[in-house]
């Protein structure tokens, strides 16, 4: 046993309202700066929806992640071989369009235009290149299902549906819910394989994984690498980019921003303790047992067998009870609600999302618009996205995984409503517990952290230690004042 | 004199100023060495200059460097006609698919007004000199023949003679060739300017890559040693810092 401990992640999809409060404060953080002005770390997709850059998920395009190799697993599109092969040339890289082209706008031309007949406008120019452009895309072009017969129906995962399951298509039944992305600070990070400089790395100590700007020399592979595109190429600096997870804020004790700012509280943030001595072979095994095996790679922080092992690996007493306090291993281990986005890249994600349990349906009878429902909130099986869709965005295809979780929590829902309302049948509501193995009191602990919880609750950052480990990397007269992020020269190649 | 000029003084001072900048620019540069690739700005016109020219490039200085090294071998090679008259074609092969990627790569940097804002006043001179140096290289091939034969004769010397501090420019100096003399002098005006463009990124070709394990995890500090230790600093630094 080799335990390390990881920074981990759950978003709950059912709270999302889509208001890229977290994008912004991201934004306003990190990418406000030349040559990121198109990035976002911290993104919210639309879904069904191409997503950011277009068709990420199509690996068969970007070639990102893993692919089981016999025993093991080999990069897809990069790695030894075909990294260095490649090297001058990365035939699967997005370039710019992919993603879109940041404006801004002339705003002075408001204030300068001479007089004239005309209202005067401000035209928008492109932020690289300065010139007048005409708009293709932006951030979030797809937003709320904005043009769907183009976004939603290009949708990667709707590629695995049948003709009946695309009814969702019908304009009284469309629906979408939201997918807020950040990087996954994977176990079996792809992009930290893929950097042929060795720039990239995971941090022993919360499992951040990082970009040293030093070492970066511009190979783009990690562009490639990161199935979910969460790696950015900065034009201007010529050197790639990633969500840092705030580390300063971190050490710091502090929620990341996009998790402090997040309006709905769909966010939560806590230790995981987990097996390193298991990676390869979780990362390499059936597609089917993915999501339960990468659950089980996470271990229990009370085992006492644990806690000798990872006091033995140098984790801290203060870390270790983090990790029994944490949500994200309720969430993750001891509930099983939340699930991985995409396991079948085989980084072995640490960010995890509890599906949206999406309201009951109506339905089109003889051309009469219907929305009756025999129950109060329609069956799981009535879901207007399609079961194999959120499948194919959480477990690899296995819809029984996310039935699963979706009758969890319409039990939860049934529990509470019998609780504080009292007007559903006492025996259904035992029967939903039953069939997901749901105690009362497990219910209303559910019920409590997704509804109720503190900023204390949704947050259980282990101390740093920050004042002690400084002194290992600095001498930390010579450093002060020096904090924050940005660059020290300019990027110029030449003179 | 000008011979005492272009072939003994330039050399020293090209590789004295290659040795420092390149030295100093890694160690207190070390955000800077790199190319500044504009793949992410325009992908698909470089795919048709960058590959020729770069893997043109590759195998014409790994040909160089092993008629510099090895002549005799070399010389033996071409003991037969058909095997001279393969290396003298792939040779040149290459050297036409450099010229074309290079002026693919020129082309896509005048038409592309993305690429243009990327471009630096050093990236000028270096398509300069890479347009001479290729050029004059492909005319000494076309119009001296069978340069990987009298390479030993007259270039092998002369470099030898640069590199153990003797030099000796006689036979470099007598040759009537004005290709081969603009071949050298570019040749040594292009290490003369490695340090100041992006021509730096050759030097951190990654090969370390090869025997490197796939994942890297760095821990900053070892918790048990800062506290069971006295000392100001503890340790080596971590590699990351």
């Amino acid at each position: 046993m080799n335990i390390r401990s990881q920074i981990a992640m759950v978003f709950h999809l059912d709270k999302c309202i889509g208001c890229h409060t977290c994008s912004i404060a991201c934004k306003n953080i990190w990418t406000d700066r030349k040559g990121a002005e198109y990035m976002w770390w911290n993104n919210v997709e639309t879904k069904p929806g191409t997503g950011y850059p277009t068709k990420w998920e199509d690996q068969e395009t970007y070639k990102g992640g893993w692919e089981k190799n016999g025993d093991t697993v080999s990069l897809k599109g990069t790695g030894k071989f075909k990294g260095l092969k490649n090297i001058f040339h990365n035939p699967y890289m997005p370039v710019l369009d992919d993603y879109y082209e940041p404006w801004t706008y002339k705003y002075q031309d408001l204030f300068t235009a001479p007089e004239g007949d005309d209202q005067p406008i401000a035209r928008p120019v492109s932020l690289v290149t300065g010139e007048p452009i005409e708009i293709k895309s932006g951030p979030n072009w797809d937003d709320d299902l904005g043009g769907s017969p183009d976004f939603a129906r290009k949708d990667v995962n709707m590629e695995k549906l049948t003709p009946e399951q695309e009814a969702m298509f019908q304009l009284e039944r469309m629906t979408f819910h939201y997918l807020p992305r950040i990087c996954n600070h994977c176990l079996n990070p792809a992009c930290v394989a893929s950097c042929p400089s060795g720039a990239l790395y995971k941090r022993g100590e919360d499992g951040v994984v990082l970009i040293n700007q030093e070492r970066c020399r511009a190979w783009r592979m990690c562009v490639t690498a990161c199935p979910y595109k969460k790696s950015y190429y900065n034009w201007h600096t010529g050197k790639s980019e990633k969500c840092v997870l705030c580390y300063p804020r971190l050490e710091s004790g502090q929620a990341p921003a996009c998790f402090h700012s997040c309006v709905g509280r769909i966010r939560y943030l806590g230790v995981l303790l987990y097996d390193a001595d298991k990676i390869e072979a979780v990362a390499s095994c059936k597609e089917e047992e993915l999501v339960d095996r990468h659950i089980d790679i996470y271990v229990d922080p009370f085992d006492p067998a644990v806690i000798e092992a990872a006091t033995a690996n140098g984790i801290a007493m203060s870390t270790i009870e983090a990790a029994q306090k944490s949500p994200v291993y309720k969430f993750v281990k001891l509930w099983k609600l939340a699930l991985p986005l995409h396991p079948e890249y085989r980084t072995l994600p640490n960010l995890f999302y509890v599906p949206a349990l999406l309201p009951g349906m109506a339905s089109v009878q003889d051309g009469i618009y219907n929305s009756t429902t025999k129950s109060l909130w329609g069956g799981i099986d009535t879901t207007r996205l399609p079961m194999k869709y959120l499948a194919s965005l959480f477990s690899a295809g296995n819809t029984e995984k996310v039935a699963d979780v979706l009758k969890k929590l319409m039990a939860v829902r049934m529990h509470r409503r019998g609780v504080t309302v009292g007007d559903l049948k006492a025996d259904e509501i035992s029967q939903a517990m039953k069939e997901t193995n749901l105690s009362g009191n497990t219910a209303d602990e559910i019920f409590r952290l997704t509804s109720l919880a503190t900023f204390d609750d949704r947050f259980v950052i282990p101390p740093a230690h920050r004042e002690e480990s400084i002194e290992m990397l600095e001498n930390t007269a010579d450093v002060k004042g020096n904090t924050g992020f940005g660059f020290k020269e300019t990027p110029a190649r030449g003179l | 004199m000008l011979n005492q000029l272009l072939f003994v003084a330039l050399p020293y001072v090209a590789l004295a100023i290659f040795l420092v900048g390149s030295i100093y620019r890694y160690l207190y540069k070390g955000f800077k060495v790199s190319s500044l690739s504009s793949q992410f700005l325009e992908g698909r016109q470089l795919f048709f200059g960058s590959q020729p020219f770069h893997w043109g490039l590759f195998f014409l200085f790994f040909g160089h460097l092993i008629a510099f090294l090895f002549p005799s071998t070399v010389i033996a090679w071409n003991g037969q006609t058909v095997r001279l008259l393969i290396l003298e074609c792939a040779s040149f092969a290459f050297g036409i698919s450099a010229l074309w990627g290079l002026f693919a790569l020129i082309t896509r940097r005048l038409t592309n007004k993305r690429v243009q804002i990327v471009t630096s006043k050093m990236d000028v001179v270096v398509y300069l000199v890479l347009l001479v140096q290729i050029i004059s290289g492909l005319c000494v091939a076309y119009f001296n023949r069978w340069g990987s034969n009298w390479f030993a004769a007259f270039l092998t010397p002369y470099l030898r003679s640069i590199f153990v501090f003797d030099p000796q420019i006689d036979a470099i100096s007598t040759v009537n060739s004005v290709w081969l003399k603009i071949h050298v002098v570019s040749a040594f005006s292009i290490i003369a300017i490695i340090p100041f463009t992006r021509f730096v990124h050759f030097l951190v070709y990654p090969v370390d890559y090869l025997w490197r394990s796939y994942q890297q995890v760095i821990w900053n500090w070892d918790r048990r040693s800062i506290r069971t230790s006295r000392a100001h600093q503890v340790g080596e630094k971590s590699k990351n810092n």
